[in-house]
């Protein structure tokens, strides 16, 4: 027993260093105090930071990507939900077939997704800007958000919609005042999954932005014109805000597992 | 359940969903494909990118599309491994309190931006960074070395992104195996390694599956990765795709690779068909 305990303990160590091992490195060298974010580490600076901050560019393409994250997300999760609700309530015929159109996106590659909507959009003459690029992103999500709105459609919501239409509730009013209000745990959570993959998508943003673009894109652009700490600055900004939305969604959905 | 109040105007919530999907999504596959039969320059009939791809002289094509299969069959076929015991302490050894706190842990790093994330990589694989210093104090190496800009370092990078997206898809499908069949198992006189062998693993196979395929869908068709860590010396089909359209203008080829990118996934879909089930994912 005693041995076994032991590998268990050293094999989840060294996964967790190796898991974290560029972030560490990533956050370590933001404060290098040298022109480069390679070793030797020279110690302990917050220039970069602030020439982060200074950096208009790079500060334009945070406000992007945090617009176009968040109006392609809520897009994503309504159109997902009604699909799920109608899906789930309505029982059309083919729903097998239908919910699988709708999760087809997930098996196809950003590239392609990306490449396709380029295609049509310069075939139709439509320009490439932050739309196209929350365009691409709603097709990403959307079938993430119907897939996560759909498993929490069962018999038990099922039920306490059909009491609340029982006691005299239209379809609208149960759909708003009901279903959703039941589900917003997780149609929160959806929406900051749904979030945070277009805040991280490269290749669609790349493909489909033209002078506006995306945090990701910028990064790759600097990324581009060699090593500079400002890139460890941003990766860190980052992972500290996405750290603090990953404990926001845990804290959403650790009461609803905690009971079931 | 009433007859009029559920159903009817219900069904048409659907309608916008699957009008997205198929006007921003179906149409622009298919215009794609059109544009894949075009030659380059014109609008004219052709199917030079296709006989393009395999007879090319210096094989760049081809040779990348099998570049890109080895290094998508090696990134699964290592992640999967590393991946499920981990998932399987954190599903069955760990305490229920401390399961949350651990999965978290283990896949904070995944929400690190992904282009900042390979770029890491290739610090810490720079030479005399941390892999290179370590390899020299034991001794491994006598000189520092430089271990980024190679296949293998996108193929590390890859495993560190994968090995945390299938600990959490193992872990959620570990989770829902009922306790009592492993209970039963024990009662019927298995041992902890038959009852993993002949219940644990079988019925956990189908959240294995989903993972291996998600891998493998999300790696063969990257280019950030391979572009940032893999040095330029080989081509990846993404990064022969993008060169196309970067440098060459090139559209029509472009959408011919990436129709075959498509196929090729298409038929890794159609082999885990049997374990996917995707209406439940």
């Amino acid at each position: 027993m005693k041995p076994r305990e032991l590998a268990v303990i050293l094999y989840l160590t060294l996964a967790i260093v190796f898991i974290f091992l560029p972030v560490a490195i990533l956050v370590q060298y933001s404060f290098q105090d040298g022109l480069v974010p390679v070793p030797p580490f020279r110690g302990f600076s917050l220039r970069w930071y602030e020439r982060m901050l200074a950096n208009r560019k790079l500060m334009e393409a945070l406000g992007n990507s945090i617009i176009v994250g968040g109006v392609s997300s809520f897009v994503a999760l309504t159109l997902g939900f009604l699909a799920a609700y109608g899906l789930a309530r309505g029982r059309p015929r083919y729903a097998g077939r239908l919910q699988f159109c709708l999760m087809a996106p997930l098996t196809v590659p950003y590239i392609i997704i990306g490449l396709g909507l380029l295609s049509a959009f310069s075939t139709v003459g439509i320009g490439r800007s932050l739309v196209t690029v929350g365009l691409g992103h709603v097709v990403i999500n959307l079938p993430l958000c119907f897939a996560i709105a759909y498993s929490q459609l069962g018999e038990h919501q099922a039920n306490i919609e059909r009491a609340a239409h029982d006691l005299g509730a239209s379809d609208l009013q149960a759909l708003l005042l009901v279903t959703v209000p039941m589900l917003w745990p997780t149609l929160l959570a959806a929406f900051f999954i749904a979030f945070t993959l277009s805040w991280d998508e490269f290749v669609i943003a790349f493909l489909l932005s033209k002078f506006d673009v995306t945090l990701p894109v910028v990064m790759w652009n600097m990324l581009n014109s060699g090593l500079n700490p400002q890139l460890n600055a941003v990766g860190t900004l980052v992972f500290a805000t996405s750290t603090g939305l990953v404990v926001l969604i845990a804290a959403l959905l650790l009461p609803r597992s905690r009971n079931g | 359940m009433r007859a009029g109040g559920v159903g009817g105007l219900t069904r048409l919530t659907v309608l916008p969903a699957l009008l997205w999907t198929v006007l921003l999504f179906a149409v622009p596959l298919a215009v794609m494909l059109g544009i894949s039969f075009t030659e380059h320059g014109s609008s004219a009939f052709t199917f030079d990118n296709y006989t393009g791809f395999v007879t090319r002289s210096d094989g760049a094509f081809l040779g990348a599309l099998l570049n890109s299969i080895e290094v998508t069959v090696i990134v699964t076929v290592l992640s999967v491994p590393l991946a499920y015991p981990l998932a399987y302490v954190l599903a069955y050894q760990t305490p229920p309190r401390w399961q949350r706190v651990l999965l978290i842990m283990l896949i904070l790093p995944f929400w690190t931006s992904y282009v900042i994330r390979s770029y890491s990589w290739l610090v810490v694989l720079s030479k005399n960074g941390v892999i290179d210093r370590i390899l020299l104090s034991v001794g491994l190496l006598d000189a520092p070395m430089e271990f980024g800009n190679s296949r293998a370092a996108t193929v590390l990078g890859f495993v560190h992104f994968f090995v945390m997206l299938l600990t959490l898809t193992i872990y959620a499908n570990l989770v829902q195996i009922k306790e009592s069949y492993r209970k039963a198992a024990a009662d019927l006189g298995a041992s902890p390694v038959q009852a993993f062998l002949h219940v644990t693993l079988p019925l956990s196979l189908p959240g294995v599956a989903v993972g291996a395929f998600t891998t493998f869908v999300l790696a063969i068709g990257d280019y950030i990765t391979p572009q940032i860590l893999g040095g330029g010396r080989e081509l990846l089909l993404p990064q022969a795709i993008m060169l196309q359209i970067e440098r060459r203008a090139d559209f029509p080829m472009a959408a011919a690779l990436s129709m075959i990118l498509m196929v090729v996934v298409s038929a890794a879909y159609l082999l885990f068909a049997r374990h996917l089930k995707m209406e439940r994912v």
